[in-house]
């Protein structure tokens, strides 16, 4: 198989590796780095539970490999909460039981960071939409659905949680 | 006593470490040396294995073995998997080998295993191994497979049906004799997967030292699993330790043992390296067990004024290839029927059979939400036959709280009569249809017809037997730290078990619900478990943890008294401290109480003094819990696509006394999501050949957040007097009546066009297909 050398910054710690080139940067993220938060559910683009941040974009991480991460920053899960305080988001996940098996959670977390950053104040539906690209079996979404609205509220309060 | 837990909101212990990315599922467990393993998996749903040519597959670099079922040990190289329920009604058990011995029977049965240093290199072998089939006959339809003249799901049998069996009681053929009015119903539940959003997984290693084999395994039964291990791999279950880590969904279908379960560590012990293997999602498809697939012809007898005299019927249950937890669906199913209604006699014949397809275990809800499915369909038959709305339909044949402990006259899957221990039928339905604001709907429904909107309600009321036995065990430690330790055989696959099981135990033994260690899922842990399913653990764990936390706090306070030369009565527990209320208020910490509990090297412990501060508790509950509920649900269905919204969602739900509503809720959102997909999107499509046409969630289609309302949710509690904690199962019961409310609905938005509807999954295509039937394209483009 051939190898390329791959330089990717991860949560902002940057990375040299060679790798596979048929590597997907899930795997590469959870076996070459060891960050294990980030879950593959389906491997088809679809669970949406891989999501991860590829220069501030909401990315499957399944459906891409590792060396076409060449250059980029990525954010995992790990990341949110880079000094072990939870983010805002986080901690209303706790709040509003956003979250039961937790296996769905980091790429709800990935793809509601980018919401709340693009759209600090959605609508319910426009977190609902936000939403259809990762599915959950546990919750029935109730919780998730608070949980990004709550925190949309704190955000924008400032009172950081 | 300490902080008030026992039915407190109280935030979820095991949230932190999840939110951050610190889970520990099985494929976060990374040991040194392991391999990984790809299975090689039948593509035909019948045919004689001929040969297997590894050649090609071996000589790929990396590759360490394929292994096909003569290269297994005995005693799983020859045996088939043990069938964990047996029943009178079954002749023989029917289970499949781990790997395929001579002939496969269903798409994904596994034929062999590739064990390589990567998953990709795996994959590139397994797709290298080449297996010549004799394609045989398939039977796709269960109802094709009893004909005569159909293929044979298994070339030995002599018959496709494994089991009839028929539940009765009263006299059924007054009954129907003495009707005003007899209706009949032609169901047809369609299957579906528990798809846990994490795939099934399996990491095995032995560690030669010690001879233990450890299993990590995505399972929601350790204990079960590792007795099958003992029988599979012939060691004695003390040299095998089955760890349930971090879980990722269970829904039913990681309940049962899987032949990976018993392949992988066959393949480490075999090879001296952990091996490890991640189910992918199509092979979740395949190979993961699905339910529903019921054919139900029932027909109702009521009297004039809507009061039922009976019901009977026949069902047929599709089985699938085999059967390893016997008959317990449409056993179960055949149960629920009568649910929450005086229903004077009952008769189900059920028809047990095979089909070429993976086989059928329970899925949450596990043959409840047909049963419940079938008796809401005839309910709101009769209501709309005899034009009584249909709550008051249902009013009139309720079971009244006064006529409980309410016997039905059955026995159900635990072995009992069918006793409802206790319930408050009419008052679940009454909460609910207030909070649904029911009696205003006629209005709404006419204003939303106006603008050429068709809304339409629907219940459903059920009554679900949770928390069934054996047992379940919890052990209470006090720890030298001041900790206090807490195993259990019961499991988590998000339930919150962890959080349940804590805030009793801390409320009892008197600690923060912080200084709780909790093991959980780990047969290394406590010598007894059953593990999760049945909506079983909040009776049967959290009645242990209450009587070993009891009984623990009975041997503190007692150390205590005696360390602090006080009377026993004077000692409280609070916060990890046991303080006497007598004299200057001496206090002595659980940790300190835990080093005297060991006692002192040769010197005789105190008269009466236990060792250590401990005690397990296996609580065996004396027959099934019985909840029940109502769902009202509200839906507006588009006319020209067939496209159905679930505008407003309304629960009451009955799970006894509540350990923590945050969970409930949880929980029953959860299952309400469930019954959604189930009703309206979930279907797992075969060709008459067997061949699986739906796997990928491109094809299957799971509830998205724009599909699932967030519910308005009321707990009506009535106490469970036969277990000390008053609590019934809670995992179900949003699943269960969901997809007979929403049907019921859709029918009612289309009332104007009068189509009928006793089907689910009910797709936009069959709900056009039945407009265009019923002519409502002419009408409305008239209109």
């Amino acid at each position: 198989m051939s190898k390329q050398p791959t330089r990717v910054t991860v949560n902002g710690k940057a990375h040299a590796r060679i790798v596979e080139s048929r590597l997907t940067l899930a795997d590469f993220l959870r076996h070459e780095l060891g960050l294990t938060g980030t879950h593959l559910g389906c491997e088809h683009g679809v669970c949406g539970a891989c999501t991860v941040l590829v220069d501030g974009r909401t990315t499957r991480s399944c459906l891409m490999f590792a060396v076409q991460a060449n250059g980029s920053e990525v954010t995992t899960v790990e990341g949110l909460a880079p000094d072990g305080e939870l983010s805002v988001l986080q901690q209303a996940f706790i709040d509003n039981h956003g979250l039961q098996c937790g296996f769905c959670t980091p790429g709800m977390l990935i793809t509601l960071t980018e919401l709340l950053r693009d759209t600090p104040e959605p609508s319910e539906q426009e977190v609902r939409e936000a939403l259809t690209g990762n599915l959950c079996r546990c919750t029935g979404y109730a919780g998730i659905v608070a949980a990004a609205l709550d925190a949309a509220q704190r955000l924008r309060n400032g009172s950081g949680g | 006593m300490g902080a008030k837990h026992f039915g407190a909101r109280v935030k979820r212990l095991e949230d932190p470490a999840l939110l951050a990315g610190r889970g520990r599922f099985v494929d976060d467990i990374k040991l040194p040396g392991a391999l990984h393993a790809c299975f090689v998996r039948s593509p035909y749903a019948h045919a004689r294995l001929q040969s297997i040519d590894i050649k090609a597959a071996m000589v790929l670099p990396g590759v360490h073995a394929v292994i096909a079922t003569d290269d297994l040990p005995e005693p799983m190289r020859s045996q088939p998997m043990p069938m964990l329920l047996p029943n009178p009604s079954i002749a023989a058990a029917c289970t499949q080998h781990v790997l395929a011995r001579g002939e496969v029977s269903y798409v994904g049965q596994p034929v062999a295993v590739v064990i390589a240093d990567t998953r990709y290199i795996a994959e590139d072998a397994a797709a290298a191994v080449v297996v010549h089939y004799d394609v045989l006959n398939a039977v796709s339809d269960c109802r094709d497979a009893i004909a005569a003249g159909a293929p044979r799901v298994h070339a030995d049998l002599d018959s496709n049906v494994l089991s009839t069996f028929r539940l009765a009681y009263g006299d059924i053929d007054a009954a129907f004799a003495g009707a005003a009015y007899v209706f009949e119903e032609e169901i047809w539940q369609h299957r579906g997967g528990g798809m846990a959003i994490e795939t099934r997984a399996v990491l095995a290693s032995h560690d030669a030292a010690s001879d233990v084999l450890t299993v990590w395994s995505g399972t929601q039964t350790p204990h079960i699993g590792r007795r099958m291990m003992a029988d599979l791999l012939g060691r004695e279950l003390e040299s095998i330790r089955v760890i349930a880590p971090d879980v990722g969904g269970g829904f039913g279908p990681k309940a049962i043992f899987y032949p990976e379960e018993a392949v992988i560590p066959a393949a480490a012990l075999k090879l001296g390296r952990p091996v490890k293997w991640i189910e992918d999602r199509r092979e979740h498809f395949l190979c993961a067990t699905q339910e529903r697939d019921q054919y139900w012809d029932v027909a109702i007898a009521v009297d004039a004024d809507a009061k039922i005299l009976g019901v009977r019927g026949r069902l047929v249950h599709d089985s699938g290839a085999f059967a390893p937890w016997g008959v317990i669906l449409p056993y179960i199913a055949a149960a629920t029927v009568p649910g929450p209604y005086v229903v004077w006699a009952y008769q189900l014949d059920t028809t047990v059979v095979l089909t070429n397809k993976v086989p059928t275990t329970p899925v949450r809800g596990a043959g409840r939400p047909q049963a419940v499915f079938a008796m809401e369909r005839l309910s709101d038959r009769v209501a709309a036959e005899l034009q009584l709305d249909r709550a008051e339909m249902r009013r009139r044949n309720f079971i009244q709280p006064e006529q409980m402990p309410y016997e039905v006259g059955l026995i159900f899957r635990d072995g009992k009569p069918l006793v409802y221990d206790s319930g408050d039928y009419p008052k679940g339905q009454e909460t609910a249809l207030a909070q649904a604001e029911y009696q205003s709907f006629r209005e709404r429904q006419r204003a939303a017809l106006d603008q050429g909107r068709f809304i339409g309600i629907g219940l459903g009321n059920y009554v679900e037997g949770t928390g069934l036995g054996p047992f379940e065990g919890v052990t209470v430690r006090v720890l030298p730290s001041g900790k206090v330790a807490v195993a259990t055989g019961a499991t988590n696959q998000g339930q919150g078990t962890r959080t349940t099981l804590s805030q009793i135990v801390a409320e009892q033994v008197g600690c923060r619900i912080e200084d709780i260690v909790m093991t959980i899922g780990d047969t290394g842990a406590i010598a007894q478990g059953v593990g999760a399913f049945a909506s079983r653990q909040a009776v049967n764990a959290g009645c242990s943890a209450l009587i070993a936390g009891q009984t623990v706090r009975t041997q503190l306070i007692a150390l205590a008294a005696r360390a602090l030369g006080v009377n026993e009565s004077d000692i409280d527990l609070e916060d990890g401290q046991a303080v006497s209320g007598a004299g200057n208020k001496p206090s002595i910490g659980f940790g300190e109480l835990a080093r005297l509990a060991q006692g002192i090297p040769g010197v005789s412990l105190p008269a009466g003094q236990a060792a250590g501060l401990e005690h397990t508790a296996y609580y065996a509950p004396s027959q099934a819990a019985y909840c029940s509920g109502t769902h009202v649900v509200e839906v507006e269905v588009d006319a020209m696509t067939g496209g159905v919204k679930v505008l407003r969602y309304t629960v009451a739900h009955d799970s006894g006394r509540v350990i923590n509503p945050l969970i409930v809720d949880g929980q029953v959102q959860g299952g309400v999501a469930h019954g959604i997909g189930n009703a309206l999107l979930e279907w797992m499509q075969y060709d008459d050949n067997a061949q699986p046409l739906t796997t990928s969630f491109a094809d299957y289609l799971l509830p998205m957040a724009t599909d699932v309302p967030t519910c308005n949710i009321s707990h009506v509690e009535t106490v469970n007097p036969l277990n000390p904690l008053g609590v019934k199962g809670a995992g179900e019961g949003g699943t269960i009546p969901a997809a007979a409310a929403i049907i019921g609905a859709i029918e009612d938005a289309l009332s104007p066009f009068g189509v009928h509807f006793a089907e689910t999954p009910l797709t936009p295509e069959r709900i056009v297909a039945a407009l265009r039937a019923a002519g409502a394209y002419e009408r409305l483009f008239v209109a």
